[in-house]
C-alpha cells in the first residue's frame, strides 16, 4: 500500500516537473484588462506606454507600433529587462503589457510582468487579453502593427 | 517623443506593413532550410521529399507545445516506415533551453533553432504553437495554429500516409 502511494506520488511529480511552467492568468484582475479593439482605438488618440513581455522572435516579426521589448518575463533575464524599461517611466504612466505568446490561460509571461510593475508602483497599468496568439488576435484583426525589430 | 522616434525611425528603415507576410496555406509548397540541428547534423528539409513531414514550431517554455511533443515522438517511432518525419522548429530564444527541453522530453526526431527570418518564410509564427503537415509531393496538407487536440493531427497524418 505504501509503496503503491510511493510511486503514484513519483509518477506526479515526474509529471509536473516534465512540464514547463504554467499559469492561469487569475492574478491579473479582469478590471486591468484591455481589449485588442479598445487598444487599437487608443493608438490613434492616446497611446499608452506599451511593453512586450513575450518571446523575442515574436517581437522581431511583429509588433504593434511603438512597443518597447521587455522580456521575457518568465525569465530572470527577462524580468530584469522589464524592470530596466520600467525604471525609466514616472510610476503614473499609462502602461499596457502584452504577450500573445500562447492561448492566454497558458501564457508564461503576462503573471510574472503585471505583479513586477504593479510591485514597483505602476498605478495606471493595464495587460491587453490576447485570447490565442498575437497573429489570430492582433494581425489577423488588421490591427496596426510593424515588422521588424 | 519615444514612440514618435520608433516610429519615425521604423518608416525610414522601410518597414512594411505585416499584410507583406505571404500566409501558408494547403496546396502551397512551403520554403525549404538548411539547419544545424540541436544534435550538431544537418538538417536539409528538402531531403525530406517523398515523405509525409510534420513540421513543429514549439519553444520550451510552450505549454500546449510541450504537452504534444510525446505524441510527435510517438508518432515518429510508430509511423516512421510508412515513410513519417517530424521535424521541430524551436523559438526559443536559446539553442540550451530547447536542447534542454528536447532531452527531457526524450525528442526522437531533429530539431532546429527558428528565428524571425525562418517564420517570417512560414507566413509568420505570431504564437505557438504552429503545426504544418507537408505531403510526399512537397507540398502543404494542413496547418494548425495554436492549441490543437492530438487526434486531430493524428488523423490529418495517418490520412496522408495512406
Amino acid at each position: 500500500m505504501r509503496s503503491s502511494l510511493l510511486l503514484i506520488a513519483s509518477l506526479l511529480f515526474a509529471g509536473v516537473a516534465a512540464q514547463p511552467a504554467m499559469t492561469a492568468t487569475d492574478i491579473i484582475p479582469p478590471s486591468a484588462l484591455i481589449q485588442p479593439a479598445q487598444l487599437a482605438g487608443e493608438l490613434k488618440t492616446a497611446p499608452p506606454t506599451i511593453l512586450q513581455v513575450g518571446f523575442s522572435k515574436l517581437y522581431q516579426q511583429a509588433h504593434i507600433p511603438g512597443a518597447i521589448y521587455a522580456g521575457p518575463t518568465n525569465s530572470e533575464t527577462g524580468l530584469t529587462a522589464l524592470k530596466a524599461e520600467a525604471e525609466k517611466l514616472p510610476r503614473g504612466t499609462a502602461i499596457v503589457i502584452y504577450c500573445g505568446c500562447c492561448p492566454w490561460n497558458r501564457c508564461p509571461n503576462m503573471d510574472a510582468a503585471y505583479t513586477t510593475l504593479k510591485a514597483m508602483g505602476f498605478s495606471k497599468l493595464r495587460a491587453l487579453y490576447v485570447a490565442d496568439n498575437f497573429g489570430q488576435d492582433w494581425v489577423d484583426k488588421g490591427y496596426p502593427v510593424v515588422m521588424g525589430q | 517623443m519615444h514612440r514618435r522616434r520608433f516610429l519615425m525611425g521604423a518608416a525610414a528603415a522601410g518597414v512594411s506593413p505585416v499584410q507583406a507576410l505571404q500566409k501558408l496555406a494547403p496546396g502551397m509548397v512551403p520554403p525549404s532550410f538548411i539547419r544545424t540541428g540541436l544534435d550538431g547534423k544537418r538538417v536539409d528539409s528538402a531531403a525530406f521529399k517523398g515523405k509525409v513531414v510534420l513540421l513543429d514550431f514549439w519553444a520550451s517554455w510552450c505549454a500546449p507545445c510541450v504537452i504534444t511533443i510525446p505524441h510527435f515522438r510517438d508518432w515518429q517511432t510508430r509511423l516512421r516506415g510508412r515513410g513519417f518525419q517530424v521535424i521541430g522548429i524551436s523559438m526559443d530564444d536559446s539553442a540550451s533551453e530547447a536542447k534542454a527541453a528536447a532531452a527531457r522530453l526524450g525528442v526522437n526526431y531533429p530539431v532546429v533553432m527558428g528565428d524571425a527570418k525562418l517564420a517570417a518564410g512560414y507566413g509568420g509564427i505570431l504564437g505557438l504553437p504552429v503545426e504544418m503537415l507537408v505531403g510526399r509531393d512537397g507540398r502543404i496538407l494542413s496547418i494548425w495554429r495554436g492549441e490543437t487536440p492530438p487526434t486531430v493531427i493524428e488523423n490529418a497524418v495517418k490520412a496522408s500516409l495512406g
